[in-house]
């Protein structure tokens, strides 16, 4: 399916200011950096946990070991023709005792985070695990919600919305797509 | 997504599908070495593995790899088939489908076997061995332990030594090697040969120890020895002198080069114990990359196409 940007949500300047004021209520509520570590899930997910970690040692000048998920192989939904492909997973750290803080760059229906839950412990037992996300778009099913939000959109069911972000995209933003017109639903 | 549906021979493969099985069990590979080996990605679907042929390790290999992905496993050996009572394959094929499997595992004595039960189910079907003609994931594994050890396939030089005519694995390993752009060569006595050695599409070498200092990789075939009294070479002490892989060919080999076998070997005849226990032998590797490999199969073949998930 098209799809053609409906609105910018969030634009460098934006994502900069939330990424700082994320890293300081990560480091607010957990007293410091001391036992943090961040799991991006791949890909954007990843990218923004690089970006956490790096503002952290900016504030800091903590090093918070940084770990990507890739949450395929936990997914429910295999059976409803879900692309098999998958991408690395490197915890280079051990998560247990540790708080563990999920990184995503949407949060949607709260399947993947459920997903990712799942992962996790499957490395070992952390003390928590915290969510951040950069965009919160709802449509909740799942009792999930996230700890460090960088924007809450409103959004509709049939939009998307899609973080870019420099390293990857050559811009950093925040959109919300619609369908082309002529696309189909 | 995969091109296929039934992974029988390696030709159902494209480049593309080879490669992305490879790369997808370096991932199960790394599931393999976690405290916790075991993904819920398949919980619910129903795997067979029916082997109508002797096998403990491809059986065990496949069983394991169904486990570790959640998936419930059903395992029908030789001994306890209604096929010994008479039952032919394709009402064999008809009662699993009556039973809604979702992918069966087939190893057969007779060639082609896999194909005909893929005519006769839905379910999706991956060649465990059928006869002399192939043996698609071991060759997988292979493909998947080279490129571990040595980086790359392009341009490999894999020797593969011994009884050619009769090897499923080499009816696999030789395409295979040809798909990746790696240059095959099946050595062998003359009466180990099929009549037309050339129709394989790999190089031909009657002298090992003419090839030895271009191999990067020489795979050791078994030499069944369960059939030993029939093999047409005169002793299995002359087999071994001629085409075994011992200490002194070892050194004539490249430095980085490997020694590669299917197993289970026959230590003294294909392979020296010296050779078998060196660091540049992988039997083991093989073994290990097995479970991801069919782990990688069994996930791709059982995912479906892409769409976009929801987050």
């Amino acid at each position: 399916m098209e799809y053609r940007t409906k609105a910018t949500v969030m634009d460098a300047e934006a994502i900069s200011r939330a990424v700082t004021r994320i890293a300081h209520e990560i480091l607010e509520a957990n007293k410091g950096a001391k036992n943090l570590a961040f799991v991006g899930i791949v890909t954007r997910g990843a990218t923004l946990a690089e970006t956490l970690a790096g503002k952290i040692r900016d504030i800091e000048g903590a090093d918070v070991p940084v770990g990507t998920l890739d949450i395929s192989f936990y997914r429910d939904d295999l059976a409803m023709r879900l692309s098999p492909e998958v991408h690395r997973t490197d915890i280079p750290f051990d998560v247990e005792g540790r708080d563990v803080v999920l990184v995503d760059d949407v949060l949607f229906t709260g399947r993947t985070i459920r997903s990712a839950m799942d992962a996790i412990m499957d490395y070992g037992r952390p003390h928590s695990i915290q969510l951040a996300v950069l965009v919160d778009r709802g449509h909740r099913e799942l009792p999930i919600r996230a700890d460090y939000v960088g924007k809450n959109v409103p959004s509709s069911a049939k939009e998307r919305v899609k973080v870019y972000f420099e390293s990857m995209d050559g811009r950093d933003a925040a959109e919300i797509l619609e369908a082309a017109e002529g696309g189909e639903e | 997504m995969l091109s296929t549906r039934h992974i029988i021979d390696i030709e159902d493969l494209t480049l593309a599908d080879l490669t992305l099985i490879l790369d997808t069990a370096e991932s199960f590979k790394e599931v393999n070495e976690r405290r916790i080996k075991k993904l819920p990605t398949l919980r619910g679907r129903t795997i067979v593995n029916l082997f109508l042929e002797p096998s403990t390790r491809t059986r065990t290999s496949f069983e394991l790899a169904a486990k570790r992905l959640s998936a419930d496993g059903i395992n029908f050996a030789a001994s306890a088939s209604a096929t010994v009572k008479g039952e032919s394959l394709v009402d064999t094929a008809e009662t699993l489908s009556a039973m809604a499997c979702d992918l069966v595992i087939l190893r057969h004595k007779y060639a082609g076997s896999p194909r005909m039960l893929a005519k006769h189910m839905d379910a999706h079907i991956i060649n465990g061995g059928d006869g002399m003609h192939q043996h698609p994931t071991q060759a997988l594994l292979d493909l998947f332990t080279m490129r571990e050890r040595l980086g790359h396939l392009e341009g490999l030089t894999v020797g593969i030594v011994g009884d050619i005519s009769h090897s499923r694995v080499a009816g696999s390993l030789v395409p295979a090697l040809k798909m990746v752009g790696a240059r095959p060569i099946v050595i062998g006595p003359p009466t180990l040969m099929p009549a037309r050695p050339d129709a394989l599409g790999a190089e031909v070498s009657y002298t090992l120890d003419d090839v030895l200092p271009e191999l990067d990789v020489a795979y050791m075939l078994r030499i069944q020895m369960e059939r030993a009294e029939g093999m047409p070479f005169p002793s299995v002490r002359e087999y071994s002198r001629l085409w075994g892989m011992n200490e002194a060919r070892l050194a004539r080999m490249r430095p980085d080069a490997i020694v590669m076998h299917p197993g289970p070997m026959n230590r003294g005849v294909e392979i020296s114990s010296a050779v078998a226990d060196s660091p540049r032998a992988v039997v083991l590797d093989q073994v290990n990359a097995g479970v991801a490999v069919r782990m990688a199969a069994m996930y791709l073949l059982l995912g479906g196409d892409a769409s976009d998930a929801t987050a």
